[in-house]
C-alpha cells in the first residue's frame, strides 16, 4: 500500500473473500457503470435497446428504450380497404403472421356480423394454420433462447424444426412467412394437393424432434443452472403489469384464452393448457414445449376434420357476394395463383361480375360503423385488436394490442438485481417480438 | 305497391325496418352520384352517401352479465358519493361488447372499483387505444381502455373523451401500472396528456420529433414513386371512396 | 484500404488481385443488422438447412469492427437510420452492404412517415436483394452474386481507375423508362418514349 495508490485497497488474507465482497458491495455506490446494449445485438431479439446501470456484475436499473422498429402500420391501415389491411398487420409481429391476420380478420368479422357465417371450412384452416404458426413460432423462441444462452446447437434444432412448418406453410398458402392467408369472410384459398399427406408426414416426425430438443435441454445442468430461477415474475406482478402468455402461465394460473373465451371453433378441440408453477425461466421453457405438443394434438384434429367426407358445398370464403373475394384462387398448372373459372366468367360471360369483382377489389367492401375489441392467445400472450369503423371501405383505426408491447414492460421487474447474463436470459423467456412491439 | 312481400308482423315494430329508418334519419356527411368532384368515382355504385352515426346508448337491461356490472359499479359509487349517472355518462352495448363511457373526471375512481370490488374484479388492464375524431367537436381524441377479469371472465370498455383544446386525461398507472407503456404511446401518437403519468416521453417516435403522427391531420408522409416513367402517387393521394 | 496503398502502382497487380479477391470473399464475415421480417429468414439462411458456413460466413461477427459485410435485413426506422450509419461507420474497409428486402431497398409497401424509404439514402448499397421477404435462396443468390463482384475488385491504381469507370457509366446511363435494355431489363422502349421526351 503506498500513498500513490487510487481507489479503495483491499487486503485479501485468504478465506476472507466474503469480506472482500461484502465491504466491495457497500463501497461500490460511486462505481456504478451505466451501459448501453444498444438497438444492434444479436441478443435482444431485434432492435431493443437496452440501458443498464451496473454495479459490477449485477443491474440495479434497467430501462428498455423501443421505437427503432416503428412502421406506421397502424396508420397505413387507414389508408387501404379493409382487406388489404391484412397484408400489413401481418408484417407486425412477423414471427406469428397467422395470429395478427386472425386477429384482425375476426374484428372486421364482428364489425361486418358475419362471425356465424364464417365458412366451417375456413374456421378449421385457420385453426390449423394459427397452431403451426404457434410451433414455429415456439421453435424459433426456443432456438434463439439456447442460441442466446451460447448453445448454437439449440438454435440448429429449432431452425430445422421451422423449416419443416415453413415448407407447410408454402405448401399451402403460397409463402413461407406474412402469408395474407386468413381473410375476411374465410381464407384465401383451400388446401392444395398433397397438403394433407404433407401435414401427416409432419405429424409423424415432430413428435421425435420435440423429444429430442428436450433430451438436449430438461435435464442439462448447464441450461437448468442458467435458466432455474432467473427472471422471476410472480402472479400479482404479472397482473399489474398486463402479462399475459406463457409468462403468465408459468405463475401457475392456467389463463389461455383459447379455453376461457374461445374463438374459430376452439371449444370443440380436446388439448390442455400446460401450466408451470416456477414464475421461472425454465418454467416459461417447460411451458413453450408442452405447448408445442398440444399444437401437434390439435393439428391431429384438423387434418381429420379437413380430410373427412365433405358436403357438396364446402367453400373457404364466405358466400355472401357483398364481402367475400370473388376469386376462387388455386395453384394453376404454371405454378402461379390462379381461378380460370372466374375469370372466365367476369370476361366472358357477366358484365354485372366484371363489375362488382372489380368494385369489390378495388374499392373494397363497407364495414358498418362501430368498434369491437377481438383477441386471439398468440404464442407471446394475449394479442387484440381494437377496430374502429365509421362506415367506408376502409379502417377508421385499427390498433393492436400486442402481447410483446406489454410483456417487456415487465423486464425490469424480471431482470433487475441479478446479473447481466440474466437479462439475457430474461428478454428470451419474454420473447419479444420487435415488429409487435413497435409496429 | 303490394304488401304481399312485406313480411306481416302484425303490429307489432319491425326491427329490421326501424333500423333502416333510423339509418336514413342519420346526418349525411357527404353525398355524391354522378358528377362528383371529391373522389372521382362516376360509376355511382358506391351509394357515395356517407352517414355519420349518431352516439349510441344502449338503456337497460343491457343483456348478458353486462347489467351486474353496471349494478355493481353503481353501488360501488354510491358507497364512495358519486351517482352512476354522472361517473358513467354512456353505456352502448353493440355486437356483445359493453363500452362505459366515462368522463374524464371520474376515470381514476371507476378504474379503481372496478379492479378492486370483489364482483367486478377487472384486474387486468389491456392497454390504451388512441382514436381521433376530426368532426366530433369537443371530443375529438377518445380513450379506450379494454379491460379483462380473469376471475369472472368478463370483458368490459372504457371510453374517455378529450376536446382538442385541452386534450387531457387522468393517467390510470396508478391503478393499472401496464398502463405505463401504453398512455405513453398514446401521447405519441395523438397527444393526449396522460396527468399524473410518471414519465410521459415519447416511445415509438424519436424523442425530437415534432407532431402526433396518428391524428389525422398527420399526414401519412408518402412519397411519390416513379418506375419505368410512370408515377404512383403516395397512399394518400390515390383515390378514395369513403 | 489495407495492403494495396503499399503496392506500387504500374506494376500488374492482376495475380494479387485474383489471390486477395478469393481470399476476401472465401469468408466474409456478415454484421447482421437484423431488423425485421427479413431477419427470420436471414437466420434461417444460417439454419441447417440454406448453410450459410458452406461460405464461411456462419459467424456472424457481432461485432462491427469485425464485419465485412452489412445484410441490411428488414424495415429501417427513421430511429434506426442514425444506429445504422454509426454501425456502418465502424466497420473498417474493405466493406459492402446488401439491403436485403424490399423495406431495405426502396422502403418497401412502407411508403410513410416512419419508414426510410431505401437504405441507400444513408449507406452506400452493393447488391438489392427484392423480396417480402426474400426466401433464403434467393438471399444466398445475392450472396453469391456480391463474391463474384468481391472476387473481381481491383486493388491499389486499379481500383481507383476502376471506380472512375464505373461513375461515368452510371453517369452515362439512361433511365429505366427510356427502356435501353441495360442489366437485361426492359429491352426497348414500350410507350415510344425515346424521341419525344
Amino acid at each position: 500500500m503506498t500513498a500513490e495508490t487510487e481507489g479503495r485497497v483491499y487486503n485479501v488474507g485468504g478465506e476472507d473473500w466474503d469480506e472482500v465482497v461484502n465491504a466491495a458491495s457497500e463501497a461500490g455506490s460511486e462505481e456504478r457503470l451505466i451501459v448501453n446494449m444498444g438497438p444492434q445485438h444479436p441478443s435482444t431479439h431485434g432492435v431493443l435497446r437496452l440501458i443498464l446501470t451496473l454495479d459490477g456484475e449485477t443491474v440495479t436499473e434497467l430501462r428498455p428504450v423501443i421505437g427503432y422498429l416503428h412502421t406506421g402500420i397502424e396508420k397505413n391501415m387507414e389508408f387501404r380497404t379493409w382487406t388489404q389491411g391484412v397484408t400489413f398487420c401481418t408484417r407486425m409481429d412477423y414471427l406469428s403472421p397467422i395470429f395478427n391476420e386472425t386477429v384482425y380478420c375476426l374484428a372486421v368479422e364482428r364489425l361486418l356480423g358475419i362471425e356465424q357465417e364464417v365458412p366451417p371450412r375456413a374456421t378449421v384452416l385457420r385453426v390449423l394454420m394459427m397452431e403451426l404458426n404457434r410451433i414455429s413460432s415456439h421453435m424459433m423462441a426456443i432456438g434463439t433462447f439456447g442460441l442466446e444462452l451460447g448453445a448454437t446447437t439449440v438454435l440448429l434444432y429449432g431452425l430445422r424444426e421451422r423449416e419443416k412448418v415453413l415448407d407447410l406453410f408454402e405448401l399451402i398458402s403460397g409463402l413461407r412467412m406474412n402469408h395474407a392467408y386468413v381473410r375476411p369472410g374465410g381464407v384465401s384459398q383451400d388446401l392444395p394437393h398433397g397438403a394433407l399427406e404433407g401435414l401427416r408426414e409432419f405429424l409423424r416426425v415432430m413428435p421425435r424432434q420435440i423429444g429430442e430438443l428436450r433430451a438436449l435441454l430438461d435435464a442439462n445442468p448447464i441450461y437448468l443452472a442458467r435458466t432455474k430461477n432467473v427472471a422471476y415474475l410472480d402472479l400479482a406482478g404479472c397482473m399489474a403489469l398486463g402479462v399475459t402468455g406463457p409468462v403468465l402461465r408459468a405463475t401457475g394460473l392456467p389463463w389461455d384464452l383459447r379455453k376461457s373465451q374461445p374463438y374459430c371453433g376452439y371449444e370443440t378441440y380436446e388439448f390442455d393448457v400446460p401450466t408451470q408453477a416456477t414464475s421461472d425461466a425454465y418454467g416459461r421453457y417447460l411451458i413453450r414445449m408442452d405447448e408445442m405438443e398440444e399444437s401437434l394434438k390439435i393439428i391431429s384434429q384438423c387434418v381429420d376434420r379437413l380430410a373427412a367426407k365433405r358436403p357438396k358445398d364446402d367453400p373457404v370464403m364466405i358466400d355472401d357476394p357483398k364481402i367475400g373475394w370473388p376469386a376462387r384462387l388455386a395453384v394453376g398448372a404454371d405454378g402461379l395463383g390462379n381461378s380460370p373459372d372466374h375469370i372466365a366468367h367476369i370476361m366472358g360471360e357477366s358484365m354485372e361480375s366484371l363489375i362488382h369483382h372489380f368494385k369489390l377489389v378495388t374499392e373494397g367492401f363497407r364495414v358498418p360503423a362501430g368498434q369491437v375489441y377481438t383477441s386471439v392467445e398468440s404464442p407471446r400472450g394475449e394479442l387484440g385488436c381494437h377496430a374502429v369503423s365509421d362506415g367506408g371501405t376502409r379502417p377508421f383505426r385499427a390498433h393492436f394490442r400486442d402481447p410483446s408491447f406489454s410483456n417487456l414492460q415487465s423486464l425490469s421487474a424480471m431482470a433487475e438485481g441479478g446479473m447481466i447474463a440474466d437479462v439475457i436470459a430474461a428478454v428470451a423467456t419474454i420473447d419479444p417480438v420487435m415488429g409487435g412491439v413497435d409496429r | 305497391m303490394t304488401s304481399e312481400n312485406v313480411p306481416d308482423t302484425g303490429g307489432q315494430p319491425d326491427p329490421a325496418a326501424e333500423a333502416g329508418e333510423d339509418r336514413l334519419a342519420q346526418q349525411v356527411e357527404r353525398t355524391g352520384m354522378f358528377g362528383t368532384e371529391t373522389t372521382g368515382d362516376t360509376s355511382g355504385y358506391g351509394g357515395l352517401q356517407v352517414r355519420r352515426p349518431d352516439l349510441l346508448s344502449t338503456a337497460r337491461p343491457y343483456g348478458s352479465y353486462f347489467d351486474e356490472i353496471a349494478d355493481r359499479l353503481a353501488e360501488g359509487l354510491e358507497r364512495d358519493g358519486a351517482a352512476f349517472a354522472e361517473a358513467v355518462s354512456r353505456v352502448v352495448v353493440e355486437r356483445g361488447e359493453l363500452t362505459l363511457h366515462v368522463p374524464r373526471e371520474h376515470l381514476v375512481a371507476v378504474a379503481r372499483l372496478l379492479r378492486d370490488d370483489p364482483s367486478l374484479k377487472f384486474e387486468m388492464c389491456l392497454g390504451v387505444s388512441g382514436v381521433h375524431y376530426p368532426w366530433d367537436a369537443g371530443r375529438e381524441l377518445h380513450a379506450v381502455y379494454p379491460l379483462l377479469s380473469i376471475t369472472h371472465n368478463r370483458r368490459v370498455r372504457l371510453e374517455v373523451t378529450a376536446p382538442d383544446s385541452d386534450p387531457r386525461i387522468p393517467s390510470l398507472v396508478s391503478v393499472y401500472p401496464t398502463c405505463d407503456w401504453h398512455e405513453r404511446e398514446t401521447w405519441d401518437f395523438f397527444g393526449l396528456i396522460f396527468e399524473g403519468h410518471p414519465a410521459l416521453t415519447r416511445i415509438e417516435m424519436p424523442d425530437d420529433w415534432k407532431g402526433h403522427p396518428q391524428r389525422k391531420d398527420y399526414p401519412l408522409g408518402g412519397i411519390p414513386v416513379e418506375y419505368r416513367g410512370a408515377t404512383v402517387p403516395p397512399p394518400e393521394d390515390r383515390r378514395a371512396y369513403s | 484500404m489495407g495492403i494495396e496503398e503499399k503496392l506500387p502502382s504500374g506494376i500488374l497487380l492482376t495475380s494479387v488481385e485474383k489471390l486477395a479477391g478469393y481470399a476476401r470473399k472465401s469468408s466474409v464475415w456478415p454484421a447482421t443488422f437484423g431488423l425485421a421480417c427479413c431477419a427470420m429468414e436471414l437466420i434461417s439462411t444460417g439454419g441447417p438447412r440454406h448453410d450459410l458456413a458452406r461460405f464461411g460466413m456462419e459467424r456472424a461477427s457481432n461485432t462491427p469492427r469485425q464485419a465485412d459485410l452489412m445484410i441490411v435485413a428488414g424495415r429501417v426506422s427513421q430511429k434506426m437510420g442514425p444506429v445504422l450509419r454509426q454501425i456502418y461507420d465502424q466497420m473498417a474497409d474493405p466493406k459492402w452492404v446488401i439491403s436485403m428486402g424490399v423495406c431495405a431497398s426502396s422502403g418497401g409497401m412502407f411508403n410513410n412517415y416512419a419508414i426510410v424509404q431505401g437504405v441507400d439514402h444513408i449507406v452506400p448499397v452493393d447488391i438489392y436483394l427484392p423480396g417480402c421477404p426474400p426466401r433464403p435462396e434467393m438471399l444466398l443468390d445475392a450472396i453469391v452474386k456480391l463474391h463474384d463482384k468481391i472476387q473481381n475488385m481491383k486493388l491499389g491504381a486499379n481500383r481507383v481507375a476502376e471506380i472512375e469507370e464505373l461513375e461515368q457509366a452510371r453517369l452515362r446511363r439512361l433511365p429505366l423508362a427510356q427502356g435501353t435494355g441495360h442489366l437485361g431489363i426492359g429491352g426497348g422502349d414500350p410507350l415510344q418514349l425515346g424521341e419525344h421526351s
